[in-house]
Protein backbone atom coordinates (compact mmCIF):
# COMPACT_ATOMS: atom_id res chain seq x y z
CA UNK A 1 0.00 0.00 0.00
CA UNK A 2 1.55 3.47 -0.71
CA UNK A 3 0.63 6.73 0.17
CA UNK A 4 0.91 10.11 -1.25
CA UNK A 5 2.11 11.57 2.11
CA UNK A 6 2.70 15.11 0.46
CA UNK A 7 -0.73 15.34 -0.98
CA UNK A 8 -2.24 13.63 2.27
CA UNK A 9 -0.42 16.33 4.60
CA UNK A 10 -2.38 19.19 2.10
CA UNK A 11 -5.61 16.97 2.58
CA UNK A 12 -5.30 17.37 6.07
CA UNK A 13 -4.84 20.65 6.56
CA UNK A 14 -7.36 21.67 4.10
CA UNK A 15 -10.09 19.55 5.87
CA UNK A 16 -9.19 20.83 9.43
CA UNK A 17 -9.07 24.65 7.81
CA UNK A 18 -13.02 23.81 6.60
CA UNK A 19 -14.05 21.77 9.36
CA UNK A 20 -12.87 24.72 11.51
CA UNK A 21 -14.66 27.53 9.56
CA UNK A 22 -17.90 25.37 9.60
CA UNK A 23 -17.84 25.10 13.24
CA UNK A 24 -16.56 28.54 14.19
CA UNK A 25 -19.12 30.57 11.88
CA UNK A 26 -22.12 27.63 11.58
CA UNK A 27 -21.41 26.23 15.11
CA UNK A 28 -20.15 28.79 17.80
CA UNK A 29 -21.41 31.96 16.24
CA UNK A 30 -24.85 30.68 14.73
CA UNK A 31 -25.20 28.44 17.81
CA UNK A 32 -24.76 31.34 19.97
CA UNK A 33 -27.25 33.22 17.99
CA UNK A 34 -30.01 30.04 18.40
CA UNK A 35 -29.51 29.60 21.89
CA UNK A 36 -30.09 33.20 22.50
CA UNK A 37 -32.89 33.65 20.53
CA UNK A 38 -34.49 30.29 21.44
CA UNK A 39 -33.84 31.17 25.22
CA UNK A 40 -35.89 34.39 24.69
CA UNK A 41 -38.64 32.72 23.09
CA UNK A 42 -39.05 30.56 25.42
CA UNK A 43 -38.84 32.53 28.48
CA UNK A 44 -41.32 34.96 26.41
CA UNK A 45 -38.79 37.81 25.95
CA UNK A 46 -36.90 39.17 22.80
CA UNK A 47 -33.33 37.89 22.63
CA UNK A 48 -30.88 40.18 20.88
CA UNK A 49 -32.40 42.81 18.73
CA UNK A 50 -30.45 45.61 18.11
CA UNK A 51 -27.26 44.75 15.92
CA UNK A 52 -27.99 43.81 12.26
CA UNK A 53 -32.05 42.56 10.94
CA UNK A 54 -33.95 41.25 14.13
CA UNK A 55 -30.33 41.14 16.25
CA UNK A 56 -28.93 38.87 13.26
CA UNK A 57 -25.25 40.27 13.31
CA UNK A 58 -25.49 40.30 17.48
CA UNK A 59 -22.75 37.18 17.72
CA UNK A 60 -21.12 38.28 14.75
CA UNK A 61 -20.30 41.64 16.69
CA UNK A 62 -19.32 39.54 19.95
CA UNK A 63 -17.13 37.49 18.19
CA UNK A 64 -15.14 40.70 17.14
CA UNK A 65 -15.00 42.19 20.44
CA UNK A 66 -13.41 38.98 21.24
CA UNK A 67 -10.64 39.16 19.11
CA UNK A 68 -9.48 42.52 20.28
CA UNK A 69 -9.78 41.82 23.83
CA UNK A 70 -6.39 41.67 25.93
CA UNK A 71 -4.96 38.38 27.04
CA UNK A 72 -4.63 38.09 30.65
CA UNK A 73 -2.83 35.43 32.25
CA UNK A 74 -3.32 35.30 36.03
CA UNK A 75 -0.14 36.18 38.17
CA UNK A 76 -0.34 32.79 39.48
CA UNK A 77 -1.58 30.69 36.65
CA UNK A 78 0.93 28.08 35.22
CA UNK A 79 1.92 29.82 32.19
CA UNK A 80 2.48 26.81 30.01
CA UNK A 81 -0.77 25.03 31.10
CA UNK A 82 -2.63 27.74 31.06
CA UNK A 83 -2.08 29.03 27.66
CA UNK A 84 -2.75 25.08 26.04
CA UNK A 85 -6.34 24.31 27.65
CA UNK A 86 -8.30 25.98 25.61
CA UNK A 87 -6.56 24.66 22.56
CA UNK A 88 -6.74 21.01 23.56
CA UNK A 89 -10.65 21.97 24.26
CA UNK A 90 -10.67 23.29 20.58
CA UNK A 91 -8.74 20.64 19.12
CA UNK A 92 -10.66 18.07 20.86
CA UNK A 93 -13.82 19.52 19.83
CA UNK A 94 -12.75 20.08 16.04
CA UNK A 95 -11.50 15.94 15.10
CA UNK A 96 -14.80 14.99 16.54
CA UNK A 97 -16.05 15.83 12.98
CA UNK A 98 -14.03 13.69 11.26
CA UNK A 99 -16.19 10.69 11.69
CA UNK A 100 -19.44 12.76 10.59
CA UNK A 101 -20.88 11.59 7.27
CA UNK A 102 -22.71 14.47 6.08
CA UNK A 103 -23.47 13.38 2.91
CA UNK A 104 -22.43 10.01 0.34
CA UNK A 105 -19.08 10.64 0.51
CA UNK A 106 -19.12 14.23 1.84
CA UNK A 107 -17.00 12.84 5.20
CA UNK A 108 -13.24 13.76 6.34
CA UNK A 109 -12.63 9.73 6.80
CA UNK A 110 -14.50 7.02 6.69
CA UNK A 111 -12.66 5.00 9.73
CA UNK A 112 -13.88 1.26 10.29
CA UNK A 113 -13.74 2.80 14.13
CA UNK A 114 -15.72 5.68 13.69
CA UNK A 115 -17.96 5.14 16.84
CA UNK A 116 -14.75 4.85 19.00
CA UNK A 117 -12.71 6.96 17.57
CA UNK A 118 -16.19 9.45 18.10
CA UNK A 119 -15.46 8.80 21.73
CA UNK A 120 -12.24 8.60 21.98
CA UNK A 121 -12.07 12.01 20.82
CA UNK A 122 -15.20 13.27 23.12
CA UNK A 123 -12.85 11.92 25.98
CA UNK A 124 -10.10 14.07 25.62
CA UNK A 125 -12.16 17.52 26.17
CA UNK A 126 -12.29 16.80 29.91
CA UNK A 127 -8.63 17.03 30.04
CA UNK A 128 -8.21 20.36 28.88
CA UNK A 129 -10.99 20.99 31.31
CA UNK A 130 -9.18 20.33 34.08
CA UNK A 131 -6.10 21.59 33.33
CA UNK A 132 -8.01 25.01 32.65
CA UNK A 133 -9.39 25.23 35.90
CA UNK A 134 -5.78 23.96 37.65
CA UNK A 135 -3.63 26.02 36.34
CA UNK A 136 -6.10 29.14 36.52
CA UNK A 137 -4.91 29.09 40.19
CA UNK A 138 -8.18 30.32 41.51
CA UNK A 139 -10.12 27.99 44.09
CA UNK A 140 -13.49 28.30 41.53
CA UNK A 141 -12.15 27.39 38.88
CA UNK A 142 -10.69 24.09 40.43
CA UNK A 143 -13.93 23.31 41.70
CA UNK A 144 -15.46 23.80 38.21
CA UNK A 145 -12.48 21.50 36.83
CA UNK A 146 -12.64 18.75 39.20
CA UNK A 147 -16.75 18.54 38.89
CA UNK A 148 -16.09 18.57 35.08
CA UNK A 149 -13.94 15.56 35.41
CA UNK A 150 -16.47 13.43 37.57
CA UNK A 151 -19.39 14.22 35.71
CA UNK A 152 -17.25 13.56 32.30
CA UNK A 153 -15.90 9.82 33.35
CA UNK A 154 -19.40 9.12 35.05
CA UNK A 155 -21.09 10.11 31.67
CA UNK A 156 -18.67 8.29 29.21
CA UNK A 157 -19.64 4.85 30.36
CA UNK A 158 -23.49 5.00 29.95
CA UNK A 159 -22.32 7.22 26.21
CA UNK A 160 -20.39 4.31 25.39
CA UNK A 161 -23.02 1.32 26.38
CA UNK A 162 -25.76 3.66 23.64
CA UNK A 163 -22.83 3.24 21.17
CA UNK A 164 -21.70 -0.35 21.71
CA UNK A 165 -25.78 -1.38 21.22
CA UNK A 166 -26.27 1.13 17.98
CA UNK A 167 -22.97 -1.00 16.87
CA UNK A 168 -23.63 -4.05 17.76
CA UNK A 169 -27.45 -3.74 15.88
CA UNK A 170 -25.81 -2.65 13.09
CA UNK A 171 -22.94 -4.81 12.93
CA UNK A 172 -20.21 -2.62 12.39
CA UNK A 173 -18.55 1.05 13.86
CA UNK A 174 -17.96 2.81 10.65
CA UNK A 175 -20.27 5.73 10.53
CA UNK A 176 -21.24 5.62 7.19
CA UNK A 177 -22.20 1.90 7.24
CA UNK A 178 -24.39 2.30 10.55
CA UNK A 179 -26.40 5.35 8.38
CA UNK A 180 -26.33 2.29 5.21
CA UNK A 181 -27.72 -0.06 7.64
CA UNK A 182 -30.76 2.00 9.02
CA UNK A 183 -31.69 2.64 5.36
CA UNK A 184 -32.05 -1.38 5.30
CA UNK A 185 -33.73 -1.84 8.68
CA UNK A 186 -35.23 1.86 9.53
CA UNK A 187 -34.40 3.93 11.84
CA UNK A 188 -32.63 3.20 14.93
CA UNK A 189 -34.70 6.00 17.24
CA UNK A 190 -37.16 2.56 16.93
CA UNK A 191 -35.18 -0.09 17.53
CA UNK A 192 -32.79 1.45 19.82
CA UNK A 193 -34.95 3.62 21.28
CA UNK A 194 -33.23 2.86 25.26
CA UNK A 195 -30.68 3.26 23.75
CA UNK A 196 -31.19 6.89 22.26
CA UNK A 197 -32.49 7.80 25.27
CA UNK A 198 -29.41 6.97 27.00
CA UNK A 199 -27.57 9.04 24.59
CA UNK A 200 -28.95 11.97 24.56
CA UNK A 201 -28.87 12.36 28.26
CA UNK A 202 -25.21 11.13 28.73
CA UNK A 203 -24.59 13.59 25.35
CA UNK A 204 -25.90 16.74 27.11
CA UNK A 205 -23.98 15.64 30.87
CA UNK A 206 -20.69 15.19 28.32
CA UNK A 207 -20.80 18.68 26.68
CA UNK A 208 -21.85 20.31 30.17
CA UNK A 209 -24.84 21.80 29.58
CA UNK A 210 -27.72 22.38 31.84
CA UNK A 211 -29.76 20.85 33.90
CA UNK A 212 -25.95 19.32 33.96
CA UNK A 213 -23.79 22.51 33.81
CA UNK A 214 -22.50 21.87 36.98
CA UNK A 215 -18.60 22.35 35.70
CA UNK A 216 -19.23 25.95 34.94
CA UNK A 217 -22.61 27.05 37.23
CA UNK A 218 -22.40 30.63 36.89
CA UNK A 219 -24.23 30.99 40.01
CA UNK A 220 -21.59 29.30 42.23
CA UNK A 221 -18.77 28.86 40.57
CA UNK A 222 -18.60 32.36 39.01
CA UNK A 223 -18.08 30.48 35.32
CA UNK A 224 -16.30 27.49 36.63
CA UNK A 225 -13.18 26.43 34.76
CA UNK A 226 -12.82 29.22 32.21
CA UNK A 227 -13.31 32.04 35.01
CA UNK A 228 -9.71 33.43 34.83
CA UNK A 229 -10.16 33.36 30.72
CA UNK A 230 -10.20 36.20 28.67
CA UNK A 231 -10.55 37.11 24.78
CA UNK A 232 -10.05 34.87 22.29
CA UNK A 233 -8.89 32.04 24.73
CA UNK A 234 -12.11 32.39 26.46
CA UNK A 235 -13.91 32.08 22.84
CA UNK A 236 -11.83 29.18 22.26
CA UNK A 237 -13.59 26.90 25.17
CA UNK A 238 -16.35 28.60 23.71
CA UNK A 239 -15.99 27.25 20.36
CA UNK A 240 -14.72 24.08 21.83
CA UNK A 241 -18.15 23.12 23.68
CA UNK A 242 -20.23 24.56 20.98
CA UNK A 243 -18.36 22.15 18.49
CA UNK A 244 -18.78 19.21 21.13
CA UNK A 245 -22.52 19.85 21.56
CA UNK A 246 -22.83 20.20 17.48
CA UNK A 247 -20.68 17.23 16.93
CA UNK A 248 -22.89 14.90 19.67
CA UNK A 249 -26.42 16.12 17.66
CA UNK A 250 -24.47 15.06 14.50
CA UNK A 251 -23.74 11.65 15.91
CA UNK A 252 -26.90 11.16 16.78
CA UNK A 253 -28.43 12.26 14.27
CA UNK A 254 -26.10 9.60 12.19
CA UNK A 255 -26.56 6.88 14.78
CA UNK A 256 -30.37 7.32 15.78
CA UNK A 257 -32.27 9.36 12.95
CA UNK A 258 -31.37 7.86 9.51
CA UNK A 259 -28.39 10.09 8.71
CA UNK A 260 -28.43 11.58 5.18
CA UNK A 261 -31.37 9.69 4.13
CA UNK A 262 -34.38 11.07 3.20
CA UNK A 263 -37.08 11.97 1.01
CA UNK A 264 -36.90 14.68 -2.50
CA UNK A 265 -34.54 16.74 -0.56
CA UNK A 266 -30.62 16.57 -1.43
CA UNK A 267 -29.28 14.97 1.79
CA UNK A 268 -27.13 17.52 2.91
CA UNK A 269 -30.31 19.72 3.33
CA UNK A 270 -31.87 15.97 5.26
CA UNK A 271 -28.47 16.26 7.44
CA UNK A 272 -29.00 19.30 8.68
CA UNK A 273 -32.36 19.76 8.88
CA UNK A 274 -32.15 16.31 11.49
CA UNK A 275 -29.47 17.54 13.39
CA UNK A 276 -30.75 21.30 14.14
CA UNK A 277 -33.43 19.36 15.81
CA UNK A 278 -31.64 17.69 17.65
CA UNK A 279 -29.27 20.92 18.34
CA UNK A 280 -33.13 22.73 19.27
CA UNK A 281 -34.31 19.75 21.58
CA UNK A 282 -30.75 20.34 23.77
CA UNK A 283 -31.64 24.16 23.78
CA UNK A 284 -35.43 23.35 24.84
CA UNK A 285 -33.95 21.17 27.77
CA UNK A 286 -31.66 24.34 28.56
CA UNK A 287 -34.20 26.94 29.04
CA UNK A 288 -36.76 24.45 30.68
CA UNK A 289 -34.82 22.52 33.30
CA UNK A 290 -32.94 23.23 36.70
CA UNK A 291 -29.83 22.53 37.59
CA UNK A 292 -29.38 19.12 39.21
CA UNK A 293 -27.14 18.43 42.21
CA UNK A 294 -23.79 16.82 42.02
CA UNK A 295 -24.75 13.87 44.00
CA UNK A 296 -28.21 13.54 42.20
CA UNK A 297 -25.94 14.08 38.98
CA UNK A 298 -23.64 10.69 40.22
CA UNK A 299 -26.94 8.50 41.13
CA UNK A 300 -28.75 9.82 38.35
CA UNK A 301 -25.52 8.00 35.70
CA UNK A 302 -24.09 5.70 37.96
CA UNK A 303 -27.96 4.17 39.55
CA UNK A 304 -29.87 4.41 36.40
CA UNK A 305 -28.15 4.92 33.10
CA UNK A 306 -25.67 2.72 33.49
CA UNK A 307 -27.46 -0.40 34.93
CA UNK A 308 -30.02 0.21 32.00
CA UNK A 309 -27.45 0.51 29.39
CA UNK A 310 -26.14 -2.72 30.53
CA UNK A 311 -29.17 -4.39 30.68
CA UNK A 312 -30.22 -2.99 27.03
CA UNK A 313 -26.97 -4.27 25.77
CA UNK A 314 -28.12 -7.74 27.04
CA UNK A 315 -31.32 -7.55 25.29
CA UNK A 316 -29.47 -6.19 21.88
CA UNK A 317 -27.64 -9.08 21.57
CA UNK A 318 -30.12 -11.69 22.72
CA UNK A 319 -32.21 -9.60 19.94
CA UNK A 320 -29.57 -10.10 17.31
CA UNK A 321 -28.56 -13.57 18.51
CA UNK A 322 -31.75 -15.04 18.72
CA UNK B 1 9.50 7.83 3.15
CA UNK B 2 6.09 9.26 4.15
CA UNK B 3 6.45 6.58 6.80
CA UNK B 4 9.83 6.88 8.30
CA UNK B 5 8.94 10.89 9.25
CA UNK B 6 5.80 9.83 10.77
CA UNK B 7 7.62 7.32 12.96
CA UNK B 8 10.39 9.74 13.92
CA UNK B 9 7.99 12.88 14.78
CA UNK B 10 5.70 10.29 16.76
CA UNK B 11 8.66 8.70 18.76
CA UNK B 12 9.41 12.71 19.10
CA UNK B 13 6.77 13.62 20.71
CA UNK B 14 6.48 10.19 23.37
CA UNK B 15 10.00 10.72 24.02
CA UNK B 16 10.17 14.48 24.95
CA UNK B 17 6.97 14.16 26.71
CA UNK B 18 7.82 10.84 28.34
CA UNK B 19 11.38 12.49 29.55
CA UNK B 20 9.27 15.81 31.26
CA UNK B 21 6.86 13.05 32.71
CA UNK B 22 10.19 11.70 34.70
CA UNK B 23 11.98 14.98 34.93
CA UNK B 24 9.87 17.68 35.65
CA UNK B 25 9.18 18.75 39.48
CA UNK B 26 5.43 20.18 39.14
CA UNK B 27 3.77 16.65 39.43
CA UNK B 28 0.64 18.18 37.31
CA UNK B 29 3.12 18.82 34.91
CA UNK B 30 4.04 15.61 34.78
CA UNK B 31 0.80 14.12 34.89
CA UNK B 32 -0.73 15.89 31.82
CA UNK B 33 2.78 15.52 29.65
CA UNK B 34 1.41 11.89 29.68
CA UNK B 35 -1.26 13.13 27.65
CA UNK B 36 1.48 13.60 24.25
CA UNK B 37 3.28 10.50 25.68
CA UNK B 38 0.06 8.25 25.06
CA UNK B 39 -0.82 9.93 21.78
CA UNK B 40 2.43 9.46 20.11
CA UNK B 41 2.18 5.70 20.77
CA UNK B 42 -1.38 6.04 19.99
CA UNK B 43 0.10 6.87 16.45
CA UNK B 44 2.75 4.29 16.48
CA UNK B 45 -0.47 1.58 17.05
CA UNK B 46 -2.02 3.51 14.11
CA UNK B 47 1.37 2.65 11.59
CA UNK B 48 0.93 -0.73 12.67
CA UNK B 49 -2.50 -0.68 11.33
CA UNK B 50 -4.02 -1.14 14.64
CA UNK B 51 -6.78 0.96 14.66
CA UNK B 52 -8.88 -0.31 17.12
CA UNK B 53 -6.15 -0.23 19.66
CA UNK B 54 -5.34 2.87 18.71
CA UNK B 55 -8.95 4.01 19.34
CA UNK B 56 -8.76 2.24 23.22
CA UNK B 57 -5.84 3.30 23.86
CA UNK B 58 -6.98 7.12 23.57
CA UNK B 59 -10.08 6.34 25.40
CA UNK B 60 -8.78 4.55 28.12
CA UNK B 61 -5.44 5.79 28.64
CA UNK B 62 -5.32 9.55 27.55
CA UNK B 63 -8.72 10.30 28.22
CA UNK B 64 -9.33 8.29 31.49
CA UNK B 65 -6.18 7.18 33.34
CA UNK B 66 -4.65 10.63 32.93
CA UNK B 67 -7.89 12.40 34.56
CA UNK B 68 -8.10 9.45 36.84
CA UNK B 69 -4.16 10.50 37.97
CA UNK B 70 -5.09 14.36 37.84
CA UNK B 71 -8.37 14.20 40.38
CA UNK B 72 -5.97 11.92 42.86
CA UNK B 73 -3.27 14.59 42.55
CA UNK B 74 -5.61 17.26 42.97
CA UNK B 75 -8.35 15.48 45.78
CA UNK B 76 -4.74 14.52 47.94
CA UNK B 77 -4.37 16.59 51.16
CA UNK B 78 -1.19 18.10 52.00
CA UNK B 79 1.34 19.52 49.44
CA UNK B 80 0.49 21.21 46.39
CA UNK B 81 2.80 18.49 44.27
CA UNK B 82 4.94 21.36 43.51
CA UNK B 83 9.08 20.90 43.41
CA UNK B 84 8.46 17.41 44.16
CA UNK B 85 12.04 15.67 43.58
CA UNK B 86 11.62 12.68 41.39
CA UNK B 87 15.34 11.45 42.28
CA UNK B 88 17.53 10.59 44.91
CA UNK B 89 20.92 10.12 45.86
CA UNK B 90 21.97 6.70 44.67
CA UNK B 91 22.30 8.13 41.02
CA UNK B 92 25.05 5.83 40.35
CA UNK B 93 23.19 3.22 41.40
CA UNK B 94 20.07 3.92 39.70
CA UNK B 95 22.44 4.74 36.42
CA UNK B 96 23.64 0.87 36.82
CA UNK B 97 20.86 -0.62 37.19
CA UNK B 98 19.22 1.50 33.99
CA UNK B 99 22.14 0.42 31.57
CA UNK B 100 21.95 -3.40 32.43
CA UNK B 101 18.64 -3.03 31.77
CA UNK B 102 18.80 -1.43 28.42
CA UNK B 103 22.08 -3.24 27.50
CA UNK B 104 19.35 -6.67 28.34
CA UNK B 105 16.38 -5.44 26.02
CA UNK B 106 18.74 -4.57 23.15
CA UNK B 107 20.46 -7.94 23.09
CA UNK B 108 17.28 -9.32 23.41
CA UNK B 109 15.60 -6.86 20.79
CA UNK B 110 18.57 -7.80 18.51
CA UNK B 111 18.81 -11.70 18.87
CA UNK B 112 14.50 -11.73 18.43
CA UNK B 113 13.81 -13.32 14.79
CA UNK B 114 11.07 -10.82 14.44
CA UNK B 115 8.48 -12.81 12.61
CA UNK B 116 6.32 -11.73 9.64
CA UNK B 117 3.23 -13.33 9.23
CA UNK B 118 2.75 -13.92 5.41
CA UNK B 119 -1.40 -13.42 5.76
CA UNK B 120 -2.64 -9.75 5.15
CA UNK B 121 -4.57 -8.21 8.15
CA UNK B 122 -7.88 -8.76 8.16
CA UNK B 123 -10.05 -5.30 7.05
CA UNK B 124 -11.93 -5.46 10.14
CA UNK B 125 -9.99 -6.14 13.20
CA UNK B 126 -12.40 -4.95 15.91
CA UNK B 127 -14.46 -8.52 14.77
CA UNK B 128 -11.51 -10.01 14.55
CA UNK B 129 -10.56 -9.55 18.35
CA UNK B 130 -13.55 -9.69 19.86
CA UNK B 131 -14.44 -13.21 18.34
CA UNK B 132 -10.67 -13.96 20.11
CA UNK B 133 -11.50 -12.84 23.43
CA UNK B 134 -14.77 -15.30 23.20
CA UNK B 135 -13.17 -18.15 21.79
CA UNK B 136 -9.57 -18.92 22.42
CA UNK B 137 -8.91 -15.78 24.94
CA UNK B 138 -11.44 -16.48 26.64
CA UNK B 139 -9.67 -17.55 29.99
CA UNK B 140 -7.38 -14.60 29.48
CA UNK B 141 -10.64 -12.45 29.26
CA UNK B 142 -12.11 -13.76 32.11
CA UNK B 143 -9.93 -13.57 34.65
CA UNK B 144 -8.83 -9.88 33.94
CA UNK B 145 -12.86 -9.11 34.27
CA UNK B 146 -12.82 -11.09 37.13
CA UNK B 147 -9.62 -9.32 38.45
CA UNK B 148 -10.80 -5.52 37.68
CA UNK B 149 -14.33 -6.34 39.84
CA UNK B 150 -12.34 -7.69 42.61
CA UNK B 151 -10.02 -3.91 42.68
CA UNK B 152 -13.15 -2.22 42.13
CA UNK B 153 -15.17 -3.98 44.84
CA UNK B 154 -11.70 -3.38 47.62
CA UNK B 155 -11.49 0.77 46.13
CA UNK B 156 -15.09 0.77 47.73
CA UNK B 157 -14.23 -1.39 50.63
CA UNK B 158 -11.55 0.96 51.30
CA UNK B 159 -13.29 3.75 50.60
CA UNK B 160 -16.25 3.52 52.67
CA UNK B 161 -14.01 2.68 55.64
CA UNK B 162 -13.11 5.93 56.29
CA UNK B 163 -16.29 7.27 57.49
Amino acid sequence: MTINWPLEVVKAVLAAVIVFTFLAVIGAMLGVLLERKIGGWIQSRLGPKHVGRQGLLQTVADTIKLLQKEHITPHAADVAIFNTAPLIVAVAGLLDWIVIPFAPGLIVRDLNIGVLFFAAMASLTVVGILAGGFASNNKYALLGGLRSASQMISYELPLAAALIAVAMEAGTLSTVSIVEAQARQGWFVIWQFPAFVIFMIAATAEVNRVPFDLPEAESELVAGYFSEYTGMRFALFQLGEYAEMFAMAALATTLFLGGWKGPILPPLVWFFIKMYAIVFFLMWMRWTYPRLRLDQLLNLSWKLLLPAGLVWILITGYRITF
Amino acid sequence: MGELAAFIILSAIALVSAVVVVTSGNIVRSALSLVPTFLGVTGLYILLQAEFVAGIQVLIYAGAITVLILFVIMLTEGGTGLRVRQVNEQVAAGLLATVVLAGLLIGVFLRTDWPRGPGALPQYTAEAIGRTFLTTAVLIFEVTSLLLLVSLIGAIIVARRER
